[in-house]
């Protein structure tokens, strides 16, 4: 059984030992603003992606409260119609794009990968610096398009609306996605080549931890996929600028095939999203159950299977369209086959926390809430994957409902998990236990008041993407409202906790949860400017606790 | 397989000293001259995936109208000349033997015929682009590029630019004085009507994504451009050696690459029909 | 840990880079020469055929893709692989629209 300890964190306490503090590390090695700006170090371009898709996330949820106030009554009267397509079409490419493409690959994946792996950097650190830089200008001119006036055509940019009928600034928006589509790849090929070429000695692929499969699972996706968004929305662009019909069927052009290339990517994107979080959670939930991660091999495969399987079922979207029906069956028994290895996961975790001794520190209470989450917006796109209930459900808040059981469940519980999990490493600080295992709490409470009744909303028929409905979906719709109140309260909560304890927290020693790899093992927290004081040599598979436990909690 | 015994030596000094003799090509984040090969040459071909996706996206396009419209495509694909495609086709592949030339010359060490098979590659590849606008021009001047009289839903775009070949062939080099359109097709052509529309939609759409995808194809020129011409005079100012050539290496993948997206092009775009006979 | 096999081969002879030029030129021929015959619903997968043997000797001989590391096989690979993905799975979409039983 396992042992629950419910005082926090025996071993939180900086030993006298350990002086890492007072050292020179990476943070603290130059001050000037420049030394930030033109950074080649991967902490803090780490950190210069963490406060701007912060800030990029702020926007994204002030436009989803407007969405919410706006669905509080039924009739459409806190914005206008046009305004309400805007809001939800910004909220879209902002979360989606700007915010939960880049957060754990660039953020975590910036910071912790080479450090993981045993590396002084990333393969290309200019590379990396570049991504960043061309992340931001995405991120400027997405913007510049909003204050222009807005997008109004849905983060999908269906045709021939997109194409021909829209009055808003398609093309403006489809240039800064063009641009952070750049950041996206460079990204996902440093990390490709980081981790191929990257590793220290003795770290074998079978040695690695299961986050970098998943980085590295996620970079291929990135890779693959992100050129052909790129090209179909230059098409887009193309189209509108030059007056021809690609897309346009009064044109001869096919609006299914946009569909298709839109697809091709934006489903692969979704695992973009998700696949950093499944491997995070591996981290998480190992380092606090003391348990070494159940079906090491089988989880490292299961997050290339999601990857590769994520390119053959995007047609699930298209159900409705008009597509062929016996492709769609095809599409529909493969989208079946994504639950295979989800589901590996999901078993592997709860193995992994049987028999294990649990500590309830915050990133778990944070992995608790995606591991509930995650499961039911998994099990619930079953239901979207079958055909003829997808019919019934399309477009309808049943879909809205599943896509933020993954998107926010799980990807940004997962990504939430990680910020709290390695701010000692990142910060050397610890933040406060208390209000960490509050805002978890709070945020998974909000999050299925917010979410669930949209299920049940779906279900009966509401559409999604109207900014009126009729008056027997209000009470839900007040609930789903009220929910994203208690959300939004959850997730601003860490925005002040954290950064004080920047300033103002206990000290962290280099190893405050006792974990196995080496970005916990071999480095200060902070890390030094080069990491590691010599190459860490590897010498067995990760989560390997037995005899370690004692050692860590005698520090 | 034979080792170079510089590279060798250089590996031991690094294993034995550590940081601090580092090789002067040697970034500080990597071990050895290797391992920065090896990632170099990963790092290109991982870039090379994404722009096979990248041309892959319009590719896709291409195959699904080709397969909708097949039979106006050919027939569209026989006003391009082919002469043009396979001038440039034989041009491009020059180029590609002459950068084949210029990464041998690097890994041999010669760096002066380096520089130079990089500039001849440039030479090729601003011939290719002068046949090729030249073959704009011409396309332009017959209505089939993107500009004049191209857009607008109900025209008979497909017999205009028919008409205007015609009349080209006639009266060499006064192209661009073409007629308005409405004076070339009257209103009342009875042969004409919703099959005319049709075609002329079916047919625009072949060159609107032959003008994509070879512009696509000439701006990843116009890039190598730039960085072949960046390496050349790295490569004259003898930067490369036989322990580090890399960025030679990688601009040739780079090139080859831009090879192939025209090896596949050419005969989508300009065979099609060509057994329709002109 | 990098595998070095790959990085250190030797240049390859000039012998060889002039017979693959010359053989790519007679395949352009043989494929101007296919594109005039009528071989009907075939033309396309002939024309295709050349493009990937030309595109194989480019990525054989001129990219060194014969002394290339395994790994970069699995990246070709995979290109060709997501790309046949893509271009097959949406053309089965159109092919079976018009599907009767």
């Amino acid at each position: 059984m396992a042992t629950v300890s419910l005082e926090s964190r025996p071993y939180e306490k900086v030993s006298d030992h350990d002086s890492s503090h007072e050292s020179v590390n990476y943070l603290n090695h130059d001050h000037s603003i420049l030394s930030w700006l033109l950074t080649l170090d991967h902490k803090r371009i780490g950190l210069l992606y963490l406060v701007t898709i912060t800030l990029m996330f702020l926007l994204g949820g002030a436009l989803a409260g407007a969405v919410r106030l706006e669905l509080l009554t039924p009739k459409g009267d806190l914005l206008a119609a046009d305004t309400y397509n805007k809001a939800f079409t910004a909220h879209g490419i902002i979360m989606l794009f700007f915010f939960l493409i880049p957060s754990i690959p660039a953020v975590m994946g910036n910071f912790v990968l080479p450090l993981m792996i045993g590396a002084k950097d990333v393969a290309f650190p200019r590379l990396n610096l570049l991504s960043y830089y061309l992340y931001f200008a995405g991120s400027v001119i997405a913007l510049t398009a909003l204050l222009l006036g807005g997008v109004d055509t849905g983060w999908t940019f269906y045709t021939p609306f997109s194409s021909t009928y829209s009055n808003s600034y398609v093309v403006v928006m489809a240039v800064g996605l063009f641009v952070v589509g750049f950041s996206s790849i460079l990204t996902g090929l440093n990390f490709v080549v980081t981790v191929h070429r990257m590793r220290c000695p003795g770290l074998t692929w079978f040695r690695l931890p299961l986050f970098i499969w998943a980085i590295y699972a996620t970079s291929v996706v990135q890779l693959l996929g992100t050129p052909v968004i790129a090209v179909t929305l230059g098409l887009l662009g193309v189209e509108r600028t030059l007056g021809v019909g690609i897309f346009d069927p009064r044109l001869g052009g096919d609006p299914i095939l946009f569909q298709h290339l839109f697809w091709f990517y934006s489903h692969p994107a979704v695992y973009i999203m998700i696949l950093p979080s499944l491997g995070l959670i591996s981290e998480v939930i190992s380092t606090f159950s003391k348990k070494t991660v159940f079906g090491y091999h089988i989880i490292a495969f299961s997050s290339i299977a999601i990857a590769v399987f994520g390119f053959i079922v995007w047609a699930h979207h298209m159900f409705t369209t008009g597509i062929s029906p016996y492709a769609a069956m095809v599409f529909s028994l493969l989208t079946f086959s994504v639950a295979i290895p989800s589901g590996i996961k999901v078993f592997s975790w709860l193995a992994t926390m049987y028999g294990g001794s649990i500590s309830f520190d915050t990133p778990m209470i944070y992995a608790f809430g995606f591991l509930g989450l995650f499961t039911i917006g998994g099990l619930t796109g079953l239901f979207l994957s079958t055909l003829g209930t997808d019919i019934h459900l399309h477009d309808t808040y049943f879909i809205v409902a599943h896509f933020h059981y993954i998107m926010v469940g799980g990807a940004i519980m997962g990504y939430m998990a990680g910020v709290h999990f390695w701010w000692p490493k990142i910060t050397g600080r610890l933040y406060s236990e208390f209000w960490g295992k509050l805002s978890a709490g709070i945020t998974f409470i909000g999050f299925n008041f917010t979410f669930f009744p949209q299920f049940i909303l779906g279900y009966l028929g509401m559409p999604r993407r109207y900014y009126e409905y009729p008056d027997e979906f209000q009470v839900l719709n007040v609930f789903s409202t009220a929910g994203a109140s208690i959300l939004a309260i959850g997730y601003l909560m860490p925005m002040f906790y954290m950064p004080l304890s920047f300033f103002f927290g206990e000290k962290a020693n280099s190893n405050p949860y006792g974990a196995t790899t080496l970005d916990w093992t071999d480095t200060t927290s902070p890390p030094s400017p080069h990491n590691f004081e010599k190459t860490p040599v590897v010498t067995e598979e990760p989560y390997n606790f037995h005899g370690k436990e004692a050692a860590v909690v005698s520090h | 397989m034979e080792r170079r015994p510089r590279l060798s030596a250089t590996n031991q000094t690094v294993q034995d000293h550590g940081q601090h003799h580092h090789h002067k090509d040697l970034a500080h984040h990597f071990d050895t001259l290797e391992q920065q090969h090896d990632a170099n040459t990963l790092g290109m071909w991982a870039f090379l995936l994404t722009e096979v996706l990248f041309f892959g996206g319009l590719f896709a396009a291409y195959t699904i109208y080709r397969y909708k419209y097949s039979a106006m495509f050919e027939e569209a694909s026989n006003h391009l000349d082919i002469t043009l495609g396979a001038t440039n086709t034989v041009i491009l592949i020059l180029s590609s033997l002459t950068m084949a030339l210029a990464v041998r010359c690097s890994q041999t060490g010669q760096a002066v015929w380096t520089g130079r098979w990089l500039l001849i590659t440039i030479f090729f590849g601003l011939m290719f682009l002068g046949v090729k606008y030249f073959e704009w021009k011409h396309d332009y001047n017959i209505r089939l590029m993107p500009g004049k009289d191209w857009a607008g839903k109900d025209f008979f775009w497909w017999q205009y630019a028919k008409k205007a070949k015609e009349m080209e062939k006639h009266d060499k080099g006064h192209s661009h004085a073409l007629p308005d359109p409405k004076d070339v097709l009257p209103d009342n052509d009875p042969s004409l009507g919703v099959k005319g529309i049709q075609e002329s939609q079916q047919a625009r759409l072949f060159f609107l994504l032959y003008f994509c995808m070879t512009s696509l194809h000439a701006l990843h020129m116009l890039v190598g451009f730039v960085l072949i011409g960046i390496i050349a005079y790295f490569a004259y100012q003898g930067a490369y050696s036989p322990d580090y050539y890399s960025p030679v290496e990688n601009i040739g993948l780079y090139w080859h690459f831009v090879d192939i997206v025209w090896i596949f092009l050419f005969p989508l775009l300009y065979l099609l029909g060509a057994h329709m006979g002109h | 840990m990098a595998s070095s096999e790959h990085s250190t081969h030797q240049p390859a002879s000039l012998t060889l880079y002039l017979g693959t030029f010359g053989m790519l030129m007679l395949l352009t021929v043989l494929t101007i020469f296919a594109g005039f015959q009528n071989f009907g619903m075939w033309s396309t997968h002939i024309a295709l055929g050349i493009a990937v043997v030309k595109a194989a000797l480019v990525v054989v001989i001129f990219m060194h893709g014969y002394s290339s590391s395994p790994l970069t096989w699995v990246i070709i690979l995979a290109s060709i692989f997501f790309l046949t993905i893509m271009l097959g799975m949406m053309l089965s979409d159109y092919v079976s629209r018009g599907w009767v039983i």
